[in-house]
């Protein structure tokens, strides 16, 4: 370690004013509180709410995504290897899924790093401002909503769209309207759908000579399937698919999205960190179990049927609730204000899945309007209890 | 803020008796729309037909010459009508004499690019209702003479067309690899793995390129930059 502080403050002087890399600094910045705590101190009082900074809640929210991210991996494997007709157990072949899952799904994870990296290191030079750890997670959640055969470059041109765009416009970290990583996978299913949803992309059937797609193979997720099937949904190979395959997320799906096992791990290290909102978390589930429910009571069509603790393990709901609605930029950051968006993403959630099979995945455009309204929900939040409390002192 | 830029213009430039046609002064009214006081980019008016009719550059183009054409006619006409014109039903003239040329742009259009007019439909005759039009009517030419308002006319309506054909280069090129329909992107590019940008076809992101030619903008000319 020494070593590496020798070289750093070697460094330095090239970095600060005056030097020759005086442009740079906030790259050799970024670097040396990356290897390093900072130096920075405040210069009088005391400032300390919490040992906790930016950089280490970044990390955390990192490592509560990893299950996610080794589950996909093998995911990736164990869907192309079902669709091959190979390793039909799951305990079959680890090695040879987690192989092929790891030489799919890293690629994308570090386009996705290099891009935003990149933007982020050039928006931070032009502004004279240090790079900030925001990304370190964007990085991370975009690979875990990309289905597995996703291009690469178009990973890389929604990732800088969604920085540029999403983010540095508003101001960088803490300024963006809505969650950058869901507005680069907004972006892509939009800019270009035959590549973002259907029935070819959540699997790699790529083969190599004598290998073959077995016959019954059907690329669907059970979300396209249940428009047609409602609680009847199989597998790639068209087995029936139970509500604990789906729970351990045995299915075709984005990368990360479809362990809802997974996404509740991360979401427990997250609440035990106290840095994702339980708030939030529980409304979200429990406005997707209601509006489940009203349609399981009128269910004039096969989707309607499907149970709602189904729905909430389908395609990417437990993802977006544990991850992507907590955001803590973007969402609501009143408490009561918290239940109402956590609520309404859920209910939005399932109504855009059931009522417009053309967006199959309602998870995202449900946070990302509900991203855009949280501004608005806090507002009222706020009006009412000035209210109350006005009341209060005129009754007095 | 684009009540203040209007309010501005509408005090009278005053002209001296023998002033040459292309003085100082009125070479600011071809200018000033270009950059200081763009009509979409600074007023941000006309936002809507920029928004819906930029998917292809042939269409912007047309688009803008009908818009320069209503605009410089519809300004000195109004301009020379102004002592005329009571001031209780002035936007009534207005709009009738707007109505009018755009009747005309349109069978104009019908009779020689009848492709191109069926391609644009109802915005032609949405001219009428584009916010630069009646901005324009109302803060200068009302207040002044013909030529100056022949030149605000087409000073705003070049502007309003440059701002249109920008956005439908980056449109047509990236939604669908063509300019003026021939197509750029070769073949090689799709057999690679390239793909058209459908988003690029859709309104938001015509809206959202018009934010990037602002930010540009203000990036070069920060005397735009409001305090705060």
């Amino acid at each position: 370690m020494q070593f590496l502080r020798d070289i750093l403050d070697k460094a330095r002087p090239n970095f600060e004013k005056g030097g020759k890399l005086e442009k740079f600094l906030p790259a050799f910045d970024a670097m040396e509180t990356f290897m390093f705590v900072p130096g920075h101190a405040a210069q009088r009082g005391s400032h300390i709410r919490d040992g906790i900074d930016m950089k280490r809640t970044m990390i955390t929210v990192v490592l509560a995504m990893i299950p996610c991210l080794l589950f996909g991996i093998w995911n990736a494997g164990h869907q192309h290897y079902l669709a091959l007709g190979q390793f039909l157990n799951a305990g079959d072949g680890m090695a040879e899924k987690i192989l092929f899952g790891m030489g799919k799904v890293l690629p994308i994870v570090i386009v996705a790093y290099g891009a935003g990296l990149t933007v982020e290191f050039i928006a931070a030079i032009i502004r004279k401002e240090q790079v900030n750890e925001g990304f370190l997670v964007s990085g991370m959640l975009i690979p875990l909503i990309m289905p597995v055969d996703v291009p690469l470059w178009m990973v890389a041109v929604a990732t800088i769209f969604a920085v540029i765009i999403g983010k540095e416009v508003f101001g960088g970290t803490g300024m963006n309207i809505m969650n950058p990583a869901l507005t680069a996978r907004a972006f892509l299913f939009f800019a270009y759908p035959t590549k973002m949803s259907g029935d070819k992309v959540w699997v790699n059937t790529g083969t190599e000579t004598g290998e073959a797609v077995v016959d019954a193979y059907s690329g669907e997720t059970p979300l396209s399937q249940a428009i047609e099937s409602g609680n009847n949904v199989t597998t790639v190979t068209g087995d029936p698919l139970s509500f604990m395959d789906m729970f351990l997320g045995f299915m075709p799906g984005s990368v990360g999205e479809t362990s809802t096992l997974a996404c509740l791990i991360g979401g427990l290290i997250l609440l035990v960190t106290g840095i994702g909102s339980w708030r939030i978390m529980l409304s979200v589930f429990v406005g997707g179990a209601v509006m489940a429910m009203i349609f399981n009571a009128v269910a004039v069509n096969p989707f309607m049927e499907v149970d709602a603790q189904t729905q909430l393990v389908m395609g990417g709901f437990a993802f977006g609730a544990v991850f992507m609605a907590t955001d803590p930029v973007t969402a609501a950051q009143t408490n009561t204000g918290k239940y109402i968006y956590g609520f309404l993403i859920g209910l939005f959630a399932i109504m855009i899945r059931v009522f417009n099979p053309a967006y199959p995945e309602g998870m995202m455009l449900a946070i990302l309007f509900l991203n855009v309204m949280a501004p608005l929900i806090d507002h009222y939040v706020i009006q009412a209890n000035i209210k109350r409390r006005l009341n209060r002192v005129k009754a007095a | 803020m684009s009540e203040q830029v209007t309010v501005k213009e509408a005090v009278e430039v005053k002209v001296e008796k023998k002033e040459a046609l292309f003085s100082k002064k009125n070479k600011r009214l071809l200018a000033d729309p270009m950059d200081d006081s763009n009509p979409i980019t600074v007023q941000v008016l006309g936002v809507c037909s920029a928004l819906a009719i930029t998917v292809q550059v042939e269409q912007a183009i047309v688009m803008s010459l009908s818009v320069i054409a209503v605009l410089a006619i519809g300004n000195v006409l109004v301009s020379l009508l102004r002592h005329a014109i009571p001031a209780r039903i002035r936007i009534i003239v207005q709009l009738v004499i707007v109505a009018t040329l755009v009747i005309l742009v349109d069978q104009i259009l019908q009779a020689f690019a009848y492709d191109v007019s069926k391609k644009l439909s109802v915005f032609v005759g949405l001219i009428i209702t584009n916010c630069i039009i009646m901005g324009r009517l109302e803060a200068f030419a009302m207040a002044n003479k013909p030529w100056q308002a022949l030149l605000d006319g087409l000073g705003n309506g070049a502007a309003y067309g440059m701002i249109l054909v920008v956005v439908a280069v980056f449109r047509e090129f990236f939604g669908s690899g063509k300019l003026f329909g021939v197509q750029l992107v070769p073949d090689a590019f799709y057999e690679a793995g390239y793909m058209n940008n459908n988003m690029m076809i859709l309104p938001p992101m015509a809206l959202i390129v018009v934010g990037l030619i602002i930010w540009f903008q203000r990036g070069r000319n920060t005397k735009l930059i409001e305090d705060h």
